[in-house]
């Protein structure tokens, strides 16, 4: 999405960030190291499947990381924010000591800050754009850290600020799904004064950030704050409804809505289909993930078993296969493996998580690629062939290809095995509506520019689209398709 | 929503709940299953639909008491609510006149059957049934498809009603008879495994329906996959049924006891505490 220039010259211009620029040289801004996110000790938090990693910033040091922000005149932070916050405008807020202001600005753009602040991939994103990075060849400001600062606050101060929202239009929009993209896309909507109703086909709220993100890296409670904002504004969420299957979309426009934002995720877990694949003690991670995320089965109190691995190994390089494999180590592993085909460098996961769990005492197998599984008797996996590997030239994905290392296999015992090798587009949307036009990979196919479809009242956005990316790019479709549904049907009442 | 309106005793651990979900009543087609979770702690359990009333709302559900989860819901009564319930999942039955069909049914899993005897029927093909069970307690529904079917024939492995045998030997009793078009079966999945080992001796072209282990019944977890035809396929979205004779029975069997162990101790804890 373009920034608006203008807007943000007008708001650098305003006399508290000219005189907060002034209070402080620039070379003395720049002499400042970066200051580190304080974390829970390894052996302790290992023991705690709830237990966040990284405790947050306290209001000082939060403080001393906003005054190296130099509030560039052309912040080109932002161009690496899928959803345009203005970076400059939050972090001098905190500098100057105004927590609350600083997280009304994260909430201008952003449905989810606490979220954000936590799972994005900075270092990828704004932090990979910051001045600091491109022209200094320094250390970022940590706006990751300082955005997660301010939404902590705003939270635990107890006056949470509620957006304020256009008067009612009247018009009824749904969100199909209740993951990033749709709540960033309900934030919008709802501020432009439509009725959005979201629909998510399981039982909590959420998505990904309920069923997939663990504990220790994102809390449900705080999902939840963020959640009940978005009620506050008016979003109203329905539960276990799956659009296309409970009612179909004609239903649902003969009740009134008039367009659709289709979210649904990339839910089909992708398996390698090799040998021994569907022993029992084999499962994707979705699986994995969502009994001890979202149906609490780590814990006896509640129905969902899991199995407690004592030698787990989980095959995949990216954030999914680091959550999984993190888990099972507070589960109870002895051993907790990643098997990965190519090397640390390639890994797809954030450079923050692979640290984490080496910390933690995750074995990395790297160039390692399972070639089949075996099982007991019962049917339970108790061993897997690995294949060693080594890597070629680049493929189109710009990675270094694994090549296969003849003669190399080996085995180990494992009594869980994991596989995070990707996810594909759920099918339920598409299989319902026979006229969506979808790619061969089952994603929806959509205007990059609007995010519609082939239908014209259905737009779509998140990994139901893109086929598997990250909770910040899914918010930054959903903030794309709601300005132009929002074109969308104003043009269509002119008509 | 989700209010029980009904509950029907068949015998001390079979029930039938008629469940009030509007929504699902309307779009439900023979073939379709539910999500049920009872409570906050509870499971996510799969039901194949048996039954449905679109103009008073509700829905028939079948349930033995077996584990935590289906005794939690066994033992709500009239008036309770049922905490989350989602569908309809899964593909309808594909409902055509071919002629003769050979409908299966064991123990519960006649009652997910009867919505499918039904359409047959009302497409126009000649239906016999076979209701097979263990004892006469546990022969289920046999009214309901009498009303749909051309002839009923009950098998009960003890003899305690109707012929003593397997399903089997009823399918082969009617399979030499007379001319079957097509086969269906629905039951516990050895049942279903030598319904269509017998069927396919004779090239009768036959759809079981599983009820496997699921999460969330979306496509999203893969707890449910099952080999077909060689391809490893998600039961909630490709199926619930499938062509019998591609899928690998023995594999779905010990899937099916992929939590063996955990479910035993979750059993044992929640007897005591109750």
């Amino acid at each position: 999405m373009s920034t608006n220039k203008e807007y943000l010259q007008t708001e650098r211009d305003k006399e508290w960030r000219a005189e907060l620029r002034k209070k402080m040289p620039a070379k003395d801004r720049t002499a400042k190291v970066r200051t580190r996110m304080p974390e829970l000790d390894p052996f302790v938090r290992i023991q705690y499947q709830d237990r966040e990693v990284n405790t947050g910033l306290t209001g000082q040091q939060a403080q001393v990381e906003a005054s190296r922000c130099l509030d560039c005149i052309n912040p080109t932070c932002i161009d690496g924010c899928p959803v345009s916050i203005n970076i400059p405008k939050f972090v001098k807020y905190i500098e100057l000591g105004n927590f609350l202001e600083a997280a009304k600005t994260l909430k201008e753009t952003s449905a989810l800050p606490a979220v954000c602040g936590r799972v994005c991939p900075q270092e990828k994103q704004c932090e990979a754009t910051c001045f600091y990075t491109v022209k200094l060849k320094k250390d970022p400001v940590a706006i990751g850290h300082l955005e997660r600062f301010a939404a902590d606050y705003e939270r635990e101060s107890g006056s949470m600020s509620v957006p304020e929202v256009a008067p009612a239009n009247g018009k009824k929009v749904a969100a199909i799904g209740s993951g990033p993209a749709s709540l960033s896309f309900a934030g919008d909507m709802v501020k432009f004064g439509y009725d959005v109703t979201v629909f998510e086909a399981l039982h909590e709220i959420g998505g990904v950030l309920k069923y997939g993100i663990p504990e220790f890296r994102l809390p449900n409670k705080i999902v939840d704050v963020e959640l009940d904002n978005l009620q506050k504004m008016g979003v109203k969420f329905v539960r276990n409804f799956i659009v296309g299957k409970t009612a179909s979309f004609e239903d649902l426009k003969s009740e009134g809505f008039e367009a659709f934002f289709v979210a649904s995720g990339a839910g089909l877990p992708r398996f390698m289909n090799i040998p021994g694949e569907n022993y029992n003690g084999i499962l994707s991670s979705n699986e994995y993930l969502t009994r001890v995320n979202l149906m609490n089965a780590a814990s006896e109190q509640f129905d969902t078993p899991v199995i407690k691995g004592k030698n787990v190994a989980v095959i995949g390089g990216g954030n999914t296969a680091m959550d999984s494999v993190r888990t099972a180590k507070r589960l109870g592993a002895e051993r907790a493996m990643i098997i990965y085909r190519r090397s640390r460098e390639e890994m797809p996961a954030r450079v923050e998580e692979v640290h984490h769990a080496e910390e933690e005492g995750i074995e990395f197998m790297n160039l390692a690629n399972p070639i089949e599984y075996f099982a007991d008797e019962k049917g339970m996996v108790n061993r897997m062939r690995i294949q060693r590997m080594t890597l070629g030239e680049p493929d189109s994905s710009g990675r270094r290809r694994p090549i296969v290392l003849e003669g190399s296999e080996y085995d180990i015992p494992v009594d869980l095995v994991i596989v995070a090798v990707g996810v594909s587009p759920n099918p339920l949307i598409p299989s319902e509506v026979k006229e969506l036009k979808v790619s061969k990979w089952g994603t929806i196919e959509v205007n990059e520019e609007t995010m519609q479809s082939s239908i014209p009242e259905l737009f779509a956005g998140g990994d139901i689209v893109r086929g598997g990316a990250t909770v910040i790019l899914a918010m930054g479709d959903g903030r794309k398709a709601a300005a132009s549904m929002d074109q969308y049907l104003q043009e269509k009442m002119k008509k | 929503m989700n209010q029980i309106i009904d509950k029907v005793l068949f015998s001390e651990k079979v029930a039938k709940f008629v469940v009030d979900a509007p929504r699902i009543a309307k779009s439900r087609k023979p073939g379709h299953f539910v999500i049920l979770r009872v409570d906050e702690k509870g499971e996510r359990i799969p039901l194949t639909i048996a039954g449905a009333d679109p103009v008073k709302g509700t829905i028939d559900l079948v349930v033995q008491k077996m584990g935590v989860s289906s005794t939690k819901l066994f033992d709500l009564n009239v008036g309770d609510f049922i905490l989350d319930l989602v569908g309809p999942l899964g593909k309808a039955t594909h409902i055509h006149n071919t002629g003769t069909i050979l409908a299966c049914g064991g123990g519960v899993g006649v009652a997910p059957m009867l919505p499918i005897v039904e359409a047959f029927k009302k497409a126009g093909n000649r239906v016999i049934s076979i209701l097979a069970a263990r004892n006469k307690e546990l022969i289920i529904l046999e009214d309901e498809i009498r009303k749909w079917s051309d002839e009923v024939i009950i098998m009960t492995d003890d003899g305690s009603y109707g012929t003593k045998g397997l399903v089997t030997t009823g399918a082969e009793m009617v399979i030499q008879r007379e001319k079957v078009n097509e086969c269906i079966a629905i039951g516990p999945a050895v049942m279903m495994k030598f319904t269509s080992l017998l069927t396919k001796k004779y090239e009768i072209p036959t759809q079981a329906s599983l009820n496997a282990i699921m999460v969330d019944g979306t496509g999203m977890c893969g707890a449910c996959r099952v080999s077909v035809g060689g391809r490893t396929l998600f039961t909630c979205i490709d199926g619930p049924e499938f062509d019998a004779h591609q899928i690998d029975f023995n594999e779905l069997i010990v899937r099916l006891g992929g939590y063996a162990a955990e479910e035993k101790l979750a059993n044992e804890r929640f007897l005591s505490s109750n």
